[in-house]
């Protein structure tokens, strides 16, 4: 479950989990998911698109959980979007979720639309992932790129934070 | 006249964006004239689109060993050479991943794969990484579509639906040659999709 990452009212209706042992992973399509990416509060989301299957993906996702961990008390969160297939979602995405302690952040993302979605998410995401979305309200940027330091992150949210 | 005042808008824009913009500033656009090259194949001999007579166009698609994506589209790679090949639109595979990074893209593993999947088409290999840059390839699988001219015809992905070829509700590369058969500009001209990022040194 999203465990307290969103308030309650901001958290739409998902019909449909992947549970593995005590945990719990929300899958939706991309109705369900657009309205994570587009709260309209003061915090700052970084919203990581992702998957096992990706190394570079994989490489980069401590640096992820160190930024959220440096925001701790900052209005701060990160939501990492699984782009995995569904024939590894027990197999390789849960237990990956639980070994990284990844559970309060993932959601996976299930829908064949992608033509229509990439675009919707940012018109200039080609696609290839890894790729980030950081926002806050109408402020938005966009990443198709791999990180190697938190501090890269860091310096990319601190305006967002800061305004 | 017309076409240089676009690229010049278009550099512009580039400049302003350069600092988030992915490498392929340069990609194609569809209408423009995409260039030849000579890369070597799986056979160990040099290929060009120039090299292949009497195609009525060429279905390029930067592809690879080891990104799922790519691997889930290898049997449907196959077919479309294996239906269209005889058509006049044969498939050109370019592997674009730097080996270094990725040794399962490695030439050898090329030959090794394409051996064990008997590939009907080339498979090259852009060893220098000038071949997808100059495209603008950012992923793979990611598909363009010349017609006889090399002109860019078709961008984007093959059909809508990685994960199970059985479920695809629209092909959107057949789509694009059946249009160019036709006589006519495809529509879609451009899709997306998600695969894996072109592997070079960082």
């Amino acid at each position: 479950m999203l465990s307290g990452s969103f308030a309650l009212q901001e958290k739409p209706d998902f019909e449909r989990f992947i549970a593995q042992d005590s945990m719990t992973v929300a899958v939706m399509d991309y109705d369900q998911l657009r309205p994570l990416l587009h709260f309209d509060n003061d915090t700052t989301y970084v919203v990581n698109f992702w998957a096992t299957w990706c190394a570079p993906c994989v490489q980069e996702i401590p640096f992820f959980v160190q930024l959220d961990s440096m925001h701790a008390d900052d209005p701060f969160k990160l939501v990492m979007v699984s782009l995995d297939f569904k024939k590894d979602y027990i197999r390789k995405l849960m237990p990956f979720v639980q070994e990284r302690e990844l559970e309060e952040y993932v959601v996976v993302l299930e829908d064949n639309r992608a033509n229509f979605w990439i675009d919707d998410i940012d018109s200039s995401w080609s696609g290839a992932i890894p790729a980030t979305l950081v926002y806050k309200g109408e402020q938005r940027a966009f990443f198709e790129r791999t990180f190697h330091h938190v501090d890269e992150l860091n310096d990319i949210i601190k305006p967002f934070l800061k305004d | 006249m017309k076409h240089l005042l676009g690229k010049l808008i278009l550099a512009l824009f580039t400049i302003t964006l350069i600092s988030s913009a992915p490498p392929a500033v340069d990609a194609y656009k569809i209408g423009e004239q995409a260039s030849d090259f000579s890369l070597k194949n799986i056979d160990g001999k040099m290929v060009s689109l120039a090299s292949m007579k009497g195609v009525k166009g060429y279905i390029v698609i930067f592809t690879c060993n080891t990104c799922p994506y790519a691997v889930m589209y290898e049997d449907r790679i196959i077919d479309l050479h294996n239906k269209y090949a005889p058509l006049g639109y044969p498939v050109v595979a370019i592997n674009p991943n730097d080996p270094e990074v990725k040794p399962g893209d490695s030439f050898s593993a090329m030959q090794a794969r394409a051996k064990e999947k008997a590939f009907p088409f080339n498979y090259l290999f852009d060893e220098k990484q000038e071949v997808f840059p100059a495209y603008g390839a950012t992923r793979t699988p990611h598909v363009f579509l010349l017609d006889a001219n090399r002109y860019v015809r078709y961008i984007g992905a093959i059909d809508d639906n990685a994960q199970d070829a059985s479920s695809v509700s629209t092909k959107y590369l057949e789509d694009a040659i059946s249009a160019l058969q036709a006589g006519n500009n495809p529509d879609p001209a451009e899709t997306k999709a998600i695969g894996c990022t072109i592997k070079v040194k960082s």
